[in-house]
Order: C-alpha cells, then sequence, then structure tokens
C-alpha cells in the first residue's frame, strides 16, 4: 500500500499519456485532438518533475536554513518545454482555423467526405 | 507524509479532469477543462518543488493558453456528438504503449528517493558552483541561461519560428489583399 | 468585431488602473529572476499579458495602436539577436560562444552581465511573441468579410 502511493505518479503518467493518445486518435474534432496534445505533453512535464523531488528537499532557490535540494535540472528543461508547447499549440489553433475556413467543417469524417467529392 | 497524500489527491483530480475532457463534446467545456488541467498541474509542481515551473505553468499554460484557446473556439463551430473513430486501433495501441511503460516503470526508484541516480551526476556540481562562483542563489536561472545556455538559445528560436508560423498562417490574408489590390490599381492605369 | 466591443465602465477603470502594476510586476519578475523564482520566461508572459487585456477591453484597433504590428515584428527579431549577440560578443572577447566569464574582468561578473542580457533577450522574444499570437487570433476572420 505505501509503495503504491509511492508509485501513483508514475502510473498518472502512463494514464495521462495514453489517455491524451487516445483523445488524439479517436475523437473527431480537430480542435480536441490540440487538446489532446496537449495532455500528452502534460503527462511527460508531470513525470520528469516527479522524478526531480528529493524527500525533505526545498526548491532549488539556495538559503542558509536549507540541507537538500530537489533536482532543478530537469525544472530546466520542462519550464522551456512549457513555454514552447504552448507557442506550438498556437500553432495547430491556427491550423485548425485554416481548415474550418476552407472546408467550414473541423469534423474528420465530413472533411474526408469533401474531398472523395471534390475527387470524383 | 503531508506531501504524498496531497500528491496523491491532486494527480487523482487531473486523472478525473482527464476523463471529462475526453467525455466532453462542448468545445468551450473542452477549453474551459484545459484551464483548469493547467491550474491543477501548477499546483502539483508547486507540492513537488518546481516553483519555477508552477509559475510558467500559471502563467503560460493558464493564461495565454486558455485565452487563445477560447479565442479558437469563438470563431469554430459547436462540437458535435460524432461518434468515435479508430475505436478498435487505438485501444491496441493504448494496452500495448501502457504495457511497455508499466515494465520500464517498476525498474525506476521510487519518488522522492535522494540516492537516484538523477540526483548523484552533475547535479552536486551545479548546486555547489552557484554557492561559491555565481554568488545567484536560484539555480535554475543559473543552468538555464548559463550552463544550458545552448539549449534556451534553441528554445527561444523555437518560440520565434511558431509566433512567425502563426502571423504567416492568420495573417497573410491581408498581404495578399494588400498585393491584389495594387495590381488590380495597376490594370486600372 | 474590432469596433463592437462594448466594455462596462468598471471592466474599463478596473482595467486602466492594473495595466501599470501588471508590467511593473513582470519587470520585477524579469530582474528578480537570480534571487527568487522567475524569469525571461514568465516575466516576457507577464507584461504581454497587461497589452493583451488593454485590446481585450478596448478592441484591437487601440490595441494596435499602442503596440504596432511592425515594431511588434522588430522586436521579436531583437529579443532572438539578443541572446545570440552575447554568444557573438564573447567569441570576439577570445571565449567560447556564450561563455559569460570574458564579459567582465572579474569571471563572476560576467556571469551575471551575461544572464541578465540572456534574461533580456528571452524576454522581449516570448513578449512579442504572446502579443503577435493574440492579435493574429483575434484580428483572423474578420479581414475575410
Amino acid at each position: 500500500m505505501i509503495n503504491f502511493i509511492y508509485f501513483w505518479n508514475h502510473f498518472a503518467f502512463i494514464l495521462l499519456m495514453v489517455g491524451g493518445l487516445f483523445i488524439i486518435i479517436t475523437s473527431q474534432n480537430y480542435l480536441k485532438k490540440v487538446v489532446g496534445l496537449a495532455i500528452f505533453q502534460t503527462a511527460v512535464f508531470v513525470f520528469f518533475v516527479s522524478l526531480a523531488k528529493v524527500l525533505d528537499g526545498t526548491a532549488p532557490i539556495l538559503t542558509k536554513m536549507a540541507n537538500a535540494y530537489s533536482n532543478p535540472l530537469p525544472h530546466v528543461l520542462i519550464l522551456t518545454a512549457i513555454v514552447v508547447g504552448v507557442a506550438t499549440s498556437a500553432l495547430g489553433l491556427a491550423l485548425v482555423l485554416q481548415i474550418y475556413k476552407n472546408y467550414e467543417t473541423i469534423e474528420e469524417k465530413e472533411i474526408e467526405s469533401l474531398e472523395l467529392k471534390s475527387d470524383k | 507524509m503531508n506531501f504524498l497524500l496531497i500528491n496523491f489527491f491532486l494527480i487523482s483530480l487531473l486523472l478525473v479532469t482527464t476523463f471529462f475532457i475526453f467525455k466532453t463534446t462542448s468545445l468551450i467545456s473542452v477549453v474551459a477543462l484545459t484551464g483548469a488541467f493547467t491550474l491543477l498541474c501548477s499546483a502539483i509542481y508547486v507540492n513537488l518543488d518546481a516553483v519555477d515551473v508552477a509559475f510558467t505553468e500559471a502563467a503560460v499554460g493558464s493564461g495565454i493558453s486558455t485565452i487563445l484557446m477560447v479565442m479558437a473556439a469563438a470563431k469554430l463551430p459547436e462540437g458535435k456528438k460524432n461518434k468515435l473513430i479508430n475505436l478498435f486501433p487505438s485501444i491496441i495501441l493504448a494496452v500495448a504503449i501502457s504495457l511497455i511503460l508499466i515494465i520500464i516503470i517498476a525498474n525506476l526508484p521510487l519518488l522522492g528517493d535522494p540516492n537516484a541516480p538523477i540526483h548523484l551526476h552533475v547535479v552536486p556540481e551545479y548546486l555547489k558552483e552557484s554557492k561559491d562562483f555565481f554568488h545567484i542563489p536560484n539555480v535554475v536561472t543559473n543552468i538555464l541561461a548559463s550552463y544550458r545556455g545552448f539549449d534556451t538559445l534553441g528554445e527561444t528560436i523555437v518560440i520565434f519560428t511558431a509566433g512567425l508560423g502563426v502571423i504567416a498562417l492568420l495573417t497573410s490574408n491581408t498581404l495578399n489583399r494588400k498585393t491584389n489590390f495594387k495590381k488590380n490599381k495597376k490594370n486600372e492605369r | 468585431m474590432r469596433d463592437k466591443i462594448s466594455s462596462s465602465p468598471v471592466l474599463s477603470v478596473v482595467s486602466k488602473i492594473l495595466f501599470a502594476p501588471i508590467i511593473i510586476f513582470g519587470l520585477y519578475v524579469q530582474f528578480h529572476g537570480d534571487y527568487g523564482p522567475g524569469g525571461g520566461f514568465q516575466a516576457g508572459v507577464i507584461v504581454a499579458a497587461a497589452f493583451i487585456l488593454y485590446s481585450m477591453i478596448f478592441g484591437l484597433s487601440k490595441g494596435e495602436t499602442l503596440v504596432p504590428i511592425m515594431i511588434n515584428r522588430y522586436l521579436m527579431c531583437i529579443g532572438v539577436l539578443l541572446y545570440a549577440g552575447v554568444g557573438i560578443v564573447s567569441i570576439f572577447l577570445d571565449g567560447m560562444y556564450l561563455d559569460y566569464n570574458v564579459l567582465s574582468s572579474d569571471p563572476s561578473t560576467g556571469q551575471h552581465i551575461g544572464i541578465i542580457l540572456v534574461e533580456l533577450g528571452v524576454g522581449i522574444t516570448v513578449a512579442t511573441v504572446m502579443i503577435a499570437l493574440y492579435h493574429s487570433f483575434a484580428s483572423f476572420g474578420e479581414i475575410n468579410d
């Protein structure tokens, strides 16, 4: 039972990653696919940050009172990755808006049927 | 022990939110749930001692990202209750990926283990040099700007390029129309 | 949509009061990033949030007079070039690329100068990119009609 609570972050990582992937593949709406991509990214972020945690440590800002610090290296990687993730998902949203302007729908099957019609 | 219980509670809320994002079809509800999702993430980061990451997530994730998604959802039609596609292959994929990941995480050190390999390599040097040489208390800033300066340069260029891409995708119409307008004027002459 | 924004007096007064404190908080986060949580990425987003608030309340055309589009695009480039330029300067001062030790006679002071300049470059880029993202999203659709 005690081990379970220690491993909960790792299990949540698996569930979030698979859940994000599931939303990306199964949902027809393109905006929901972008949200699924964001969830997929967040799974990796939470996993990295929980690897960096040290029990009884504090935030990696040097003070005289603390004797153990959490690992700052994953924090740096994730900090930049979050901002990049938002910039890239904005790019994805821009693509969705352009798709809506050209097809007047953002559902995947409807766009497929429109494409088939235009081929004939 | 308090730390572990709070962590357990917040992570469980995160999973519940993910489930409801999966179930909801209305676009504006999905966007609102995503805002709640990122805010929960920043609470989790504070609990895991990553204050800089939590600050970034609160400002970028639940601030700007939610605004952009609301603006996109306002210009898009209401979501339809369509059937899920590719259901069978995606279930097989999900099960396969979960099995591989379960095998991998079974060998990982427990949460918060101070003797994990990740804490023993370069990081003690970073902490020591920040104190003795840099005289800058925030170790994250040191690593971000100095030790891993190349990495951050690359990330800045990625953000710049994404901004250029969005500008090109969304505002190029004005440019086209202006050039067409100029052409028409020339033809008139 | 550009001129149809009907803001209540409460929103406009509160946003006018909040505009300056948000920018000052952004500058605090930018330059206090060495001593507490914060840095270029967060500060850029906070400063951008002030301008986005202004554009949301008073309409896009007023926001575009506050931050003209071309100046915003030049600043995007200046931020990246400032970051890369610090690296080039350290090459000319007989160091490696992005080696801040040579920026001053004392290596520790050189690191301080380098970190502040680099964070400033990151902050300018992030702030202007976020403003550009908001303006692109807000102006999409109204031009085609």
